[in-house]
């Protein structure tokens, strides 16, 4: 299994081709919102940029959360599936998830990363990565300079 | 964020436009024909003014609308990134456009309009919030006075949410005191900066708009959209036709024209100085540049960003400032006014920033004051600081004082370098080609075509790069020239396309992205829409009172050397001229009927 971090975000430019990329290509619409990654700014573009995204929680609290089984936590590697034709929208998902990465529509719909990657080709200064689950690369973005744990 | 309804309005053939009555503290929807006419961006906005504005009244007059207006295709493709303001100008008394990036253009399409335009005055200072299912007239009353940054701050707590998916527009002082070149600030780092748009906000009472891009559209029915918009992004990230504007940005000119002897140094005294190394692109990137931002929707990422650290105290106490700089604010701020130190660059820049100020116009006009005062027009007591080309700490001053509008003078030099003159004297030497002058004195060519140019701006057309190649005086070629180009960036401005990607977004590649989005007729007719819309946006200029006729390009300008040898007085009259005439007749008879 792939987990999807934002490894690099020191470099993003707030073009937010990740997010449409993500609404154009998973979610087939044209949005900001309706995405698994969006960009934020916390206090205005001069304090730099966030990237809202599912950290692939292992056991994941969304999928705990949710009453109808919607929401279930992927094979390995964390992270969840969301299953539309059983998802009741009550946004018990969003509620549980710890760093507020599952967006909800007006319709209560969730959106929550599904560790794709199809967004990456778009940024254009690579401040996204997939890793193999199995690396358990920490959350550290690239200041940090922690190298990848080996097993 | 919920979807836009497709099926409620045909977005191909139709505007939505949210039209808001500060007086009234309410707003309509209004669905508007027009699509095929006037196509979106600089179109949508003449389109709006003919319909909104009042022609023969004042710029500050309550009634008078200022238009935000973007293109078919923002949002879905890359680099349609920027919004068109469309508003009576302060500064020329006549219909005028600035153009701006930022968040503003995908915030106003998810917020899912075409246009907004904001008309009639609040009764005590507003900021109005809009989203796909907000508007709002807020009361502001105590944000009055704010500098730039302390309201975008402010603005942030005042109307939370959205972080990152929404625009934050604002005015700071110069706006409020109704200064003729007051700009719009976007987003901290973009303006709509230049004609005065800020002091129509501060005659609305209106401080600050914000614009939550909260809703979604709908996802294009053509398979070959996903293709299509690869293939676009790819060219403008994966080859080097970008490269120019990520790398050292617009300041990569400064070596080059200097070279050409078409730096302007010291109020236009000169056009070239041994010290345009230490002013550089190079020296900007290598020593002050602190990160690169992009304008949502767009993955260049232009937006040069300088770190300035000032010490405040003496017992190393510091502050950190990020200054956006670009050719345009450099030259105005350094080599115009004689300052070749670019941390001190920066500072100036901030400081006009800070107060809400173009700071092409304010560094130019600045340049006029320091020259008047050599000339002993202007005094220190006058000024309330002495300016002197090279030292910053008086145009600090000055800049403060701009900003405030703190006596006779300040108020003067607040309404153009021109009108200054008029009061002090010193006309001979007043950079002004229709507003201050732009960084690049090219020669003849590119001074007519900012003095006679819709927008008195270096980007109506490519004049600047036409003197950089060509010396003969050719009146017909030039013109022809002129005319070809205002036309194909009209075209780029109905988009509202960044005009940097003008590379990237050929004509045949802007009708197979329209036609991809279902703007079938649109694709077919770029050259007619583009020319209709020419037609109109001259038609209201002039019919707002703008005649290229009597323009006048200012003794200075023939008193300078370029690459080319002397300017050429005659020369350069001559073809201020012809293309006055050539103006005019684009906004005759065949053009379509403002008002109408």
């Amino acid at each position: 299994m792939k987990v999807h971090r934002a490894a690099r975000m020191e470099r993003c430019i707030g073009c937010h081709a990740c997010s449409l990329a993500c609404a154009r290509l998973v979610h087939k619409t044209i949005s900001w919102n309706a995405s698994g990654i969006r960009i934020k700014s916390s206090g205005g573009v001069t304090s730099g940029y966030q990237a809202v995204l599912c950290l692939a929680c292992d056991p994941p609290p969304c999928a705990a959360a949710c009453p109808t089984g919607a929401m279930t936590p992927r094979k390995s590697g964390g992270g969840v599936l969301h299953k539309r034709s059983v998802c009741i929208r009550c946004g018990k998902c969003a509620a549980a998830c710890p760093v507020g990465a599952i967006a909800l529509d007006d319709q209560q719909a969730p959106y929550v990363c599904i560790h794709c990657g199809r967004c990456i080709e778009f940024c254009p200064h690579g401040c996204l990565e997939l890793f193999d689950a199995e690396e358990k690369r920490p959350l550290c973005q690239e200041a940090c300079h922690v190298p990848p744990v080996a097993e | 964020m919920s979807p836009l309804s497709p099926n409620s309005f045909d977005r191909t053939a139709c505007f939505r436009v949210l039209v808001v009555d500060l007086a009234a503290r309410r707003g309509d929807v209004v669905i508007l024909d027009g699509r095929d006419q006037v196509m979106g961006g600089s179109g949508l906005a003449a389109l709006l003014y003919q319909k909104y504005g009042l022609p023969g009244e004042p710029a500050f007059h309550p009634g008078q609308p200022l238009i935000f207006a973007i293109g078919p295709l923002t949002g879905a493709f890359p680099l349609m990134s920027k919004t068109v303001c469309g508003f009576k100008s302060p500064y020329v008394e006549n219909y005028a456009e600035s153009h701006a990036g930022g968040r503003s253009a995908l915030s106003l399409r998810f917020a899912g309009y075409d246009a907004l335009v904001i008309t009639g005055r609040a009764a005590a200072p507003a900021a109005v919030v809009l989203g796909s299912r907000t508007l709002q007239v807020v009361d502001v009353h105590y944000l009055w006075g704010a500098d730039i940054f302390t309201a975008g701050k402010l603005l942030r707590k005042i109307v939370p949410g959205n972080s990152g998916h929404r625009s934050i527009l604002r005015i700071g002082p110069a706006g409020e005191n109704r200064q003729a070149y007051a700009c719009i600030n976007v987003d901290t780092y973009r303006h709509f900066g230049r004609l005065g748009a800020g002091a129509v906000m501060g005659a609305k009472n209106l401080k600050g708009v914000v614009i939550h891009g909260d809703a979604d559209l709908p996802f294009p029915e053509n398979k070959n959209y996903t293709k299509l918009f690869a293939d676009i992004h790819s060219k403008a990230t994966a080859t080097d036709m970008m490269e120019k504007y990520h790398n050292l940005g617009t300041p990569v000119n400064v070596l080059p024209l200097n070279e050409l002897k078409s730096l302007p140094w010291r109020n236009l005294q000169a056009t070239a100085d041994p010290d345009a190394g230490k002013i550089s692109g190079e020296e900007f990137a290598d020593k002050l540049l602190m990160s690169n931002a992009a304008c949502s929707g767009c993955p260049v990422g232009c937006i040069h960003v300088g770190m300035l650290r000032e010490m405040f105290s003496d017992k190393h106490r510091f502050y950190i400032r990020q200054v956006p700089y670009d050719h345009e604010p450099n030259f105005a701020c350094g080599s115009m006014l004689g300052v070749t130190d670019p941390k001190e660059i920066l500072a100036l820049i901030d400081a006009a920033d800070r107060q809400g100020l173009d700071a092409i116009s304010a560094g130019v006009a600045l340049a006029w004051a320091t020259e008047a005062m050599q000339k002993g027009l202007v005094t220190p007591e006058t000024a309330l600081t002495t300016l002197a080309f090279g030292e910053p700490e008086g145009y600090k001053t000055a800049l403060y004082h701009l900003g405030h509008m703190t006596n006779d003078f300040y108020a003067a030099l607040g309404r153009g370098a021109g009108y200054a003159a008029a009061q002090y004297g010193g006309g001979d030497f007043a950079c002004v080609l229709g507003q201050e002058m732009a960084g690049y004195a090219t020669g003849e060519t590119y001074f007519v075509s900012q003095t006679i140019g819709f927008r008195h701006s270096h980007l109506d057309t490519g004049a600047y790069s036409f003197d950089q190649k060509n010396k003969d005086q050719d009146i017909e070629a030039t013109l022809k020239f002129l005319l070809d180009d205002e036309r194909e960036r009209v075209l780029l401005n109905n988009l509202v396309s960044c005009l940097f990607a003008r590379g990237v977004y050929k004509p045949a590649l802007i009708a197979e992205a329209l036609d991809c989005l279902g703007f079938s007729t649109l694709a077919h007719t770029l050259d007619e829409t583009s020319e209709t819309v020419r037609n109109l946006r001259w038609k209201l200029k002039i019919q707002t009172g703008f005649d290229p006729a009597t323009t006048r390009i200012p003794k200075r300008f023939s008193e300078i050397v370029t690459w080319k040898g002397a300017v050429d007085a005659d020369y350069m009259e001559r073809l201020r001229t012809a293309y006055a005439q050539k103006i005019i007749a684009l906004a005759g008879e065949n053009a379509p009927a403002a008002g109408t």
